[in-house]
């Protein structure tokens, strides 16, 4: 269990970054935290030919507070984020995430822009950010763009950056007034994978009626998997329990697709997921009303 | 194609300048090329704990980094902790609470626990569990580990 062979970089700059990424193209992989590319190495699951470390550029590690909301940058580590209080108050919903990632150990040295461009379906910062309407800011050589989550999520461990991109910084806009959020996940041991889980966000009027409603499931398929059609239920209405169970319902019988492994079977999953939808939709909707 | 790294490094306060292959981790880099074998190598995937190293001070996976990801950098292993007549509180009261049985795992333990322990002087059971949860053990079903823990804060404190 050794990783195979490959030339190793380390620049300073982002534009060396982008230069090494522009020349090796789909030969070279970027190493940022390595918490989970170094163990597919080790596996040689993956076997890049050129790795560009990009820890030694400090450029990409900050959070600030912009508009409204926060800015992070790609290579700030889980560990950093877990203890910033401009996250805490601008973005509450990642800041209670923090502590579900992973161990100590890992996040130490994990990122959050690396766990993002990894884009493991079970990860929670996927689901969350994608929950929060995230926009990630990417870099090539030809200039710069603007993703919103919805469009850098495209299938199994896949994005929609190209072999040249690199991803910079992540943007977190602050939820309106009265909305709620919670994230429940079930996993066989404290910070390992989830074998299901959900994030919720819920926005409510000056009547308590439903504005906004975003559920989006982790490990129910190959991305973070969106539910609207259980959203559009919500929306419009007041939240009350038996418009969650109908929710969680139609979200876990009809669009999520949980596989089966020897962890769990689907039909397993899909009876998690509808608990959890009720549970994190009870909670996002009392921090709503309680919210600002 | 030349494939080699300049590595300085400074390993339980001792600077150390090694040509290394990039892919070398950590971890075999710190038990074979410098001897210092107490840094243990369980599962190379993260997920058991038992290479975990401080890396400026804070606790990380030794078998997910590569040994040029340290240069000009400051690592402190289990050997830097205390000497077998100068122990580390904690491993005194590891030794007296019988947190270890084989002890494979326990380097792990150690160097998780001990910046931990200066943050968190007065832990609780449930705290002390949350900050093992990075750990495996096989061997002692973690409730002697909890009690060393907890004695050592006694003696730190």
């Amino acid at each position: 269990m050794k990783p195979a062979p490959f030339k190793y970089y380390s620049p300073h700059s982002i534009p060396e970054v982008l230069d090494l990424l522009n020349e090796h193209g789909y030969d070279a992989k970027i190493l940022a935290g390595g918490q989970s590319l170094v163990p597919m190495m080790n596996f040689r699951l993956v076997q890049p030919s050129v790795l560009v470390d990009i820890n030694n550029i400090p450029e990409l590690s900050y959070i600030e507070a912009h508009n409204n909301g926060i800015r992070i940058g790609a290579m700030t580590r889980h560990s950093q984020a877990e203890q910033d209080p401009l996250i805490e108050e601008h973005a509450p919903f990642i800041h209670e995430t923090r502590p579900q990632i992973a161990t100590v150990q890992i996040r130490n040295r994990g990122t959050i822009g690396g766990s993002l461009a990894h884009a493991d379906s079970s990860a929670e910062l996927v689901v969350v950010t994608t929950a929060l309407d995230a926009k990630f800011k990417i870099r090539n050589q030809k200039g710069e763009r603007l993703v919103p989550a919805s469009e850098f999520f495209i299938g199994l461990l896949m994005t929609s950056m190209e072999p040249e991109d690199l991803l910079v910084e992540i943007q977190i806009p602050s939820l309106p007034a009265h909305s709620g959020w919670s994230l429940k996940e079930v996993a066989r041991r404290p910070h390992d994978f989830a074998l299901m889980g959900v994030a919720v966000v819920l926005t409510l009027d000056k009547k308590e009626r439903c504005t906004d409603a975003r559920l989006v499931y982790l490990s129910a398929g190959d991305g973070p998997i969106s539910a609207p059609e259980a959203a559009k239920l919500l929306i419009g209405n007041e939240i009350t329990p038996e418009l969650i169970t109908a929710a969680a319902e139609k979200a876990s019988k009809d669009e999520i697709d949980p596989g089966s492994d020897i962890h769990a079977t689907a039909e397993f999953r899909r009876h998690l997921a509808n608990v959890l939808t009720r549970r994190s939709l009870e909670e996002a909707h009392q921090r709503a009303k309680g919210g600002k | 194609m030349e494939n080699t790294f300049e590595l300085s490094v400074t390993v339980n306060g001792t600077s150390y300048q090694k040509v290394v292959d990039p892919r070398t981790l950590l971890s075999d880099f710190l038990r074979n090329d410098l001897e210092l074998t107490g840094t243990h190598v369980g599962c190379e995937h993260g997920v058991c704990g038992a290479c975990t190293i401080l890396l400026n001070g804070d606790p990380v996976r030794s078998c997910l980094l590569f040994a040029p990801q340290v240069h000009g950098q400051e690592i402190i292993t289990v050997e830097g902790l205390g000497t077998v007549d100068d122990m580390h509180p904690l491993q005194e009261a590891f030794r007296e609470a019988h947190a270890l049985q084989c002890g494979f795992c326990t380097p792990g333990f150690l160097t998780t626990l001990v910046p931990w322990l200066e943050e968190n002087p007065n832990p609780t059971e449930e705290e002390i569990r949350e900050a093992i949860s990075g750990n495996l053990c096989r061997c002692t079903g973690y409730q002697h580990i909890i009690d060393a823990v907890k004695l050592a804060a006694e003696k730190m404190n």
